[in-house]
């Protein structure tokens, strides 16, 4: 693991340090509200790591100016791919919290360890 | 009638036209600058929340009812594969731009005709989502 | 116990991607293997192809529009989803609600 490459892609690096907390979150707290924080930070995370690997060193937003040639502009396609992502990430949300309301009314906790006890004690 | 705060009343009396504004500009401007149909349409929706958080639900239902907005969003939907058969009724592949829709000047409000009429079905459905999505979720325990 | 089996866990992954991570090519340079023949065709003619000055709206309304159609099914199917999961609780307590009513009524 070479260690200077590690820290010129710093972009990466917090990409992947996003990810991990994010996996931590999921899977220690109890409570089914945090769980769903944590998957979105999750998906935060990979959309920045796919929008940081089309940037070139000194080019500029892609949005083309009339005035002259030879402008280097910045890789528009992972941007427009991660639009689809973002979408995708807000509804799994969505549907993640309409879920959660169905689980409260019925078993009337939002603990994971309680619900398990719950569960084990009505069989 | 008064359903939240004095301060939060009087700010989104002031704040909402200018909100609903900027929602419009960010869809008509989509080949122009950084915007686009899923922005606008998502700036659009938080106002509709933001009456209806500071006002009640039995307000906004008359304003924009329930079932008028599962329509829209149906038609948001349908417009979309409308355009993309009238490509096909020409002659031409699904969704194509550059024959059937006419091309101006660059720089114009009314220039790309494809990417514009799209965004704009894509606005609407986007923001008839969003408040669909705060209705059903919270919107029961909001008197 | 449960922090340190995912603490455990967690390193484990984590020196995974941070290998990973350590071989890819410098970032921001422009010989980089994402930026082929793809991205010249895209930024050289897509203002004279769409007329749209925007490239990013010029790829995901003309050139790659059936991707975005999909991505409109994807906000049906989920509010679909949603409506169908939420409205059968209320109905539910309304039926419960109306059959309580009416036995109260007959006693």
């Amino acid at each position: 693991m070479r260690f200077e490459t590690l820290v010129a892609n710093f972009y990466y690096l917090a990409a992947v340090i996003f990810f991990l907390i994010g996996l931590y979150i999921m899977l220690t707290h109890p409570n089914l509200i945090k769980k769903v924080i944590g998957m979105n930070i999750i998906d935060s995370s990979i959309f920045l790591f796919f929008v940081a690997v089309g940037y070139i060193e000194g080019g500029s937003s892609p949005i083309v100016e009339t005035a002259e040639e030879g402008i280097n502009y910045v890789n528009p396609l992972p941007s427009g791919l991660m639009l689809t992502g973002i979408v995708v990430s807000v509804s799994i949300t969505a549907f993640a919290l309409a879920l959660i309301i169905r689980i409260y009314h019925f078993y009337g906790t939002l603990n994971v360890e309680e619900i398990a006890v719950i569960r084990s004690e009505q069989k | 009638m008064k359903f939240a705060d004095d301060i939060v009343n009087t700010v989104t009396r002031i704040i909402l036209p200018f909100i609903m504004l900027f929602g419009f500009y960010l869809i008509f401007q989509v080949h122009l600058s950084p915007g686009g149909g899923f922005s606008g349409g998502t700036v659009i929706g938080s106002g509709f929340v933001l009456f209806s958080l500071s006002f009640g639900i039995s307000v906004q239902e008359k304003k924009l009812s329930h079932r008028t907005s599962a329509l829209l969003e149906s038609y948001g939907g349908l417009l979309y594969i409308f355009l993309g058969l009238l490509g096909v009724l020409t002659g031409y592949n699904f969704l194509t731009n550059n024959p059937v829709f006419p091309l101006g000047k660059p720089g114009n409000l009314f220039s790309s005709g494809l990417v514009l009429i799209v965004n704009i079905g894509l606005g609407i459905k986007v923001a008839s989502t969003i408040i669909t999505l705060f209705d059903s979720l919270g919107g029961e325990d909001l008197e | 116990m449960k922090q340190t089996i995912a603490i455990f866990l967690l390193v484990l992954i984590g020196i995974g991607l941070l290998n990973i991570i350590s071989e890819m090519p410098k970032f921001g340079e422009k010989g980089n293997p994402a930026q082929n023949e793809i991205y010249e065709r895209y930024t050289e003619k897509s203002q004279k192809e769409t007329g749209s000055l925007n490239m990013v709206s010029a790829i995901i309304t003309d050139y790659r529009a059936f991707d975005t159609l999909g991505e409109a099914t994807v906000l049906f199917a989920t509010i679909a989803a949603i409506y169908a999961t939420l409205m059968s609780a209320v109905a539910h307590k309304k039926r419960d609600n109306n059959r309580n009513k009416k036995h109260g009524d007959d006693q």
